[in-house]
């Protein structure tokens, strides 16, 4: 396990001291045989059997329906329902799953007069099956009165087309198509400047980049014995469905529960409802199970894609190489609802600019605008990754002018252990954020040793012909800081087996297992102990949901603190059984004994407490909200070679080396960085967004839309770094997120280093390549 | 109409719309392992074997296969060489959503069989049409080439 | 979606070909792959899996493929291995999937014309004839210019000949059609190359021979000088279109950068003699 580095410090010791048992631990998956053998895991596998829905939507960007007549399609055999805007309550909600209240606009019914996107719902039908559901859809005759739809969001801001004609709670300023807006500035930035010997600046442009997770949304429904309204849903946020789908559907909480079974992935395109308020009403209306399972098509086009940005970067230094000023002005696009709006746009701002915090004057200011697009929502680094490919790119460009080495520059200017950012309290989510100490940061070590694999000295001295090296430093989060809150339980059972019953959502990341991992180590118990259970809004504690890389460092700590709890009841107990005061009764997984040789064995012990005397079932729940959102930190180095004949960049490899605490199981860390790694490399090199000129999303399916595929990878090099923190379970951060946000930036810097052309928009595809050489000459 | 066909070696019949694929027979007879991701016959998901040979069931009717053999994950469960494959690949964690797995996992049982000593680049090749979002497909080259017995 | 109404197994190209005249909309699949796309109403399919079409056969003169034959079937036999240095095997092996390349037939692919087809351009630069049921047999190249439909391609015949031939196409990702395709050829006669082919596909338009090209070096032959010129030909006589995968522009810039790595994959390969 040569890619685990240690020194002597705690990381190396906790690991390979031999003092954990369970976690650091590269074990399989509970889940994965099961899964992989076609075991009826996922939402469409438990609904068989159920009426199907379907959606109608909009063929037009923005228009109004003036008239609606489902007449024709209701006589179809076998149709059983038809909705329109006139079934659902006028209740208008935010679709994102976030934390209560909500910091996004509420701005979307269920079902609207208004369309604003192609692809927008119109109407649901629900049949006995897929193909009389389909020719339903076909029969619904609607009147549409076009309006002009706004398709360019640097046009978007006080254009004549009012998107949301009727406002929206929450959102900045509808009048003027604005979602969102922010702006925060720590000393004087144009002061700064004009003592600077060196400024650059830049405008930068990223994409709406698909999710792609394998498994398409769905949604199922159906009412219980009890009448209640039951959900199965694919989705990272099962306690936001819930309490969404009560307001929408004005129904209690209570009289609803939301269960999230395997799921096929989701990269933030499932943190947000999606189909399960249209098979709610149509199971309530028909007291029948129905589901729906979308298309890749309209996956593509009616789920959420990325948010595209625009991002001027100035920066400004004094010819030592030291970092004065920052200023960062972002133009994002949120399509045509306000989803994830305001947090994105603040994301991008502060999950960047922390990394250099000894700068004198800093500021962020951004907007996010309303467009006729589909909506953009939440996606695997949340705005960081756009914000890292403007500011690390611009970083290079600064390298240069100042004559320093790239990442001379970084080492100089980057943050360090013990030290803090101004941006930490002033930029949270949504809202103001909590000030931090970095107490675990090892961006040196992953500089050093990332330089060392990829023999950067070597390379940048000695340039091979169109070859190049170029490297971006990043930052992310672990959950967000007094907001996200994780609760778990802990059951003891007969046998000395523990249910481990947890709201942590598992898309496939593994979290039931490496929270099963934790549990384990603070018991003292072998792992094969400990049965989880998660994401059932009925059996399972609260836990906001997977997103913002919060489940290791939240959900984690509380799982630890309910391990902890257990076991102190656990001693109480045995204490109690061998007549000692708790005190002088230690626990070691097994057995409870006193040192002078009294002891009981666990599952004895249970058993008694099930049966026989002093009967009681042993149960620990704790929660756990995070003070800080300590930050994994990495260094992503890219190597190029461009055929500058026809524009074919070539990433011959990638390293990251990533200090993200101490990695639970370093496998499944090691697939999440690798992952993340893919997807980032897909954003910058291949993943292109094509709208045709009425706003239809052309790249709506995977032979338009192109993710990397195995023949487009070559070396990926994954390595973790000695580090621990210790506000986090067992030194423990977060890597779900991390891995994405170095690839745009280190790659257009190696291209910079390959041929001198320096790209600025993304994708970076070979026609882009070859007509920049061609001008350069 | 009227159809047969033998799935994982039992024999069956069904009677089915011709629009049917081969992937929805599968699925309503039960076979979870076979998905649908993607509907353009890209993502390799719903791979399954038709008389040995890796095939996309999305894109075959229902009734062409009428008549062939067709293998899926579920009926190499008892198989060892299929296990050997299957605890290499957990054990490399790359299982993540598991979405693909069953496809991937059945396509990787037929190259082994048709490929001898492939290098890295014929391995790709061969996989290149199962996607995978999840894992970044090198954990995945990792439990494959330990399949195969090929050298590190 | 894809409704279809009727599916039928013919027991003889003329029991197919009857059906195929019978309804307006009948359509027939050697496999069932991009007819998927898109919402079609199909009133009766005709599957010809059972017409003993799927043979690879040798012959004195010509190799014949069946129009059932499958494109992996084609990647693995050994009687393709073995002509042109495996070239048409090779060719296969880029298109799309194993999965797909088991599902699509020869007959399928080459009926339907896809601008996309790296097969058919590859084909091209062989000495290629389709045999229909009713049109009989015609060059490859004038098919692809036909408007032949209510038809059934029986098989392709591919002349045996001493010739190397060699394929090259652009893509960013690996797994998806291609930008721009190019096949090239050469015969080999008395230790010469003559008789060249230049093919260009995926203009996106449907692939055309590099006529002005091919005649410039069979005047002039093989050599460093010659191939620059030719490639520069070969984009100057094609019509480029733009299309989601990339534009006009783009594809008549890389055009002469395929065609020259093509016809110097041939150059390095044949030993001597490479002047007319």
């Amino acid at each position: 396990m040569q890619w685990i580095r240690g020194t002597d410090e705690s990381f190396e010791k906790i690991l390979r001291g031999g003092r954990m048992r369970e976690v650091g631990r590269s074990i399989k998956k509970i889940d994965g045989y099961g899964i992989a053998t076609g075991s009826p895991a996922y939402t469409d596998d438990l609904m068989r059997d159920a009426l199907i829905v379907k959606v109608l939507r909009s063929p037009h960007a923005f228009a109004r329906i003036k008239d609606i007549r489902i007449d024709e399609a209701l006589k179809l055999e076998g149709v059983e329902c038809i909705l329109t805007y006139k079934d659902f309550p006028r209740v208008r909600i935010t679709r994102a799953g976030q934390g209560y209240p909500e910091p996004s606009p509420y701005d979307k019914y269920a079902l609207d007069e208004y369309v604003r996107y192609v692809g927008d719902e119109v109407a649901v039908v629900a049949a006995k099956d897929e193909k009389t559901a389909l020719k339903a859809l076909e029969l619904i005759e609607v009147d549409y009165e076009i309006l002009e739809p706004v398709l360019d969001f640097e046009k978007s801001e006080g254009h004549p087309s009012i998107i949301h004609p009727e406002g929206a709670d929450g959102a900045y300023d509808p009048s003027r198509n604005l979602a969102a807006h922010f702006e925060m500035k720590v000393g004087d930035v144009e002061g700064v400047l004009k003592e600077c010997d060196v400024v650059v600046k830049e405008r930068f442009y990223t994409q709406a980049q698909a999710h792609v997770m394998m498994e398409p949304h769905t949604a199922g429904a159906y009412i219980d014995y009890q009448g209640r309204l039951v959900v199965i849903s694919s989705t990272q946020v099962p306690f936001h469905v819930r309490r969404i789908l009560a307001r929408i559907l004005e129904k209690p909480i209570r009289e609803i529960r939301v269960i999230k079974p395997r799921i096929g992935g989701g990269f933030g395109g499932k943190q947000a409802i999606h189909g399960e308020p249209y098979v709610a009403m149509v199971t309530l209306k028909t007291g029948k199970p129905s589901k729906i399972v979308y298309t890749r098509k309209e996956v593509f086009e009616s789920t959420y894609t990325r948010h595209p940005m625009r991002i001027d970067i100035t920066l400004g230094a004094t010819k030592d190489g030291k970092l004065r000023a920052i200023d960062m002005e972002v133009l994002s696009d949120t399509g045509a609802y306000g989803e994830h709006a305001l947090t994105v746009l603040m994301v991008s701002g502060s999950k960047a600019l922390p990394l250099y915090n000894k700068v004198d004057a800093l500021r962020f200011s951004g907007k996010v605008v309303y467009t006729n697009h589909p909506p953009a929502g939440a996606y695997r680094g949340y705005g960081a990754v756009q914000g890292n490919f403007a500011l690390e790119s611009a970083m290079d460009i600064l390298a240069e002018k100042l004559r320093m080495d790239p990442i001379e520059l970084r080492k100089m200017n980057m943050i360090r252990e013990g030290e803090t950012s101004p941006v930490f309290k002033i930029m949270g989510e949504g809202r103001e954020g909590t000030e931090m100490f970095i107490k675990s940061c090892k961006l040196e070590e992953c500089l050093n040793r990332g330089k060392e694999i990829v023999n950067w000295d070597e390379k940048r001295k000695n340039k091979k012909k169109y070859r190049g090296v170029g490297v971006a430093i990043a930052m992310q989060g672990s959950g967000i800081a007094k907001i996200d809150m994780a609760s778990a339980t802990l059951k003891l059972n007969d046998d000395g087996s523990f249910n481990l019953i947890m709201g942590a959502t598992d898309l496939g990341t593994g979290s039931d297992t490496i929270l099963s991992q934790i549990a384990a180590e603070v018991l003292g118990v072998p792992v094969e102990k400990i049965v989880p259970y998660s994401s059932d809004t009925d059996l399972t504690p609260f836990d906001t949901g997977a997103y913002a890389s919060s489940t290791t460092y939240v959900s984690g700590n509380a799982v630890k603190r309910a391990a902890e709890k257990m076991k102190e009841l656990i001693k109480l107990e045995g204490a109690r059984k061998l007549g000692v005061d708790p005190e002088e009764v230690e626990f070691d997984g097994e057995r409870i004994y006193t040192k002078d040789g009294k002891s009981i064995k666990l599952d004895e012990l249970a058993t008694l407490l099930y049966y026989t005397e002093n009967q009681k079932q042993l149960c620990a729940t704790e929660s756990f909200v995070g003070d800080e959102s300590p930050p994994p930190y990495m260094a992503g180095f890219a190597e190029v070679e461009v055929d500058v004949e026809t524009g074919k960049v070539d990433l011959i490899r990638y390293v990251a080396v990533v200090d993200c605490g101490v990695p639970i199981n370093p496998n499944l860390a090691r697939v999440q960085m690798e992952g993340g790694l893919v997807q980032g490399i897909g954003m910058t090199l291949f993943e292109d967004v094509r709208y045709s000129k009425d706003g239809k999303l052309l790249t709506n399916n995977l032979m338009n839309y192109k993710i990397p595929s195995r023949m487009d990878i070559n070396e990926i090099i994954v390595e973790f770094v000695d580090s621990y923190e210790p506000t986090g379970p067992f030194g423990a951060k977060s890597v779900a997120e991390v891995g994405i946000d170095t690839p745009p930036a280190a790659i257009a810097n190696a291209i910079y280093d390959a041929i001198g052309v320096r790209f600025t928009k993304l994708p970076i595809k070979p026609d882009d390549v070859l007509k920049a050489i061609k001008s350069k000459g | 109409m009227k159809m047969g066909l033998k799935i994982n070696g039992e024999f069956k019949e069904f009677d089915v719309d011709p629009s049917t694929t081969l992937l929805d027979l599968l699925r309503e007879a039960g076979y979870m392992s076979v998905r649908r991701a993607c509907d353009t016959g890209t993502c390799g998901v719903c791979t399954v074997l038709m008389d040995g040979k890796p095939v996309l069931s999305c894109a075959i009717l229902a009734l062409s296969a009428d008549g062939h053999e067709i293998t899926t994950v579920e009926g190499l469960k008892d198989d060892e060489d299929f296990q050997r494959l299957l605890d290499l690949f957990l054990s490399e964690g790359v299982d993540q959503c598991g979405y693909c797995n069953p496809g991937f996992l059945i396509t990787a049982y037929a190259m082994k069989r048709e490929l001898k000593n492939p290098t890295d680049e014929e391995i790709k090749m061969y996989l290149v049409g199962n996607l995978c979002r999840c894992s970044g497909y090198v954990g995945q080259m990792r439990a494959l080439k330990k399949y195969l017995g090929v050298e590190e | 979606m894809v409704l279809i109404d009727r599916y039928v197994r013919p027991k003889s190209l003329e029991e197919a070909y009857e059906l195929l005249t019978s309804v307006k909309g009948a359509r027939i699949i050697g496999g069932f792959t991009f007819m998927r796309l898109g919402t079609v109403n199909i009133p009766l399919l005709i599957d010809l899996q059972d017409l003993g079409l799927d043979f690879i056969r040798e012959g004195e003169d010509f190799i014949e493929i069946g129009a059932t034959v499958k494109l992996g079937d084609v990647e693995r036999s050994e009687v393709i291995q073995k002509h042109f240095d495996g070239f048409l095997s090779k060719t296969v092996k880029y298109i799309w999937s194993v999965q797909l390349r088991n599902i699509a037939t020869v007959g399928g692919t080459v009926f339907a014309r896809f601008g996309f087809s790296d097969f058919i351009t590859s084909l091209l630069v062989l000495n290629t004839k389709v045999k229909l049921y009713r049109n009989g047999e015609m060059l490859l190249e004038d098919f692809l210019e036909s408007r032949v439909s209510r038809d059934i391609l029986v098989s392709l015949k591919i002349e045996k000949e001493e010739r190397k031939a060699k394929f090259r196409f652009m893509r960013n990702s690996f797994y998806d059609f291609s930008i721009l395709n190019v096949a090239v050829s050469a015969k080999v006669e008395n230790g010469r190359l003559g008789g060249f082919r230049i093919a260009i596909g995926a203009r996106p338009g449907i692939a055309k021979l590099a006529k002005k090209a091919m005649e410039y070096l069979e005047k002039n032959g093989l050599s460093p000088e010659t191939i620059s010129k030719a490639s520069d030909l070969s984009a100057e006589e094609m019509e480029f279109g733009t299309d989601i995968r990339g534009d006009a522009e783009y594809r008549k810039m890389i055009c002469p950068v395929l065609v020259r790595r093509a016809l110097n994959d041939i150059l390095s390969e044949s030993s001597g003699g490479n002047r007319s």
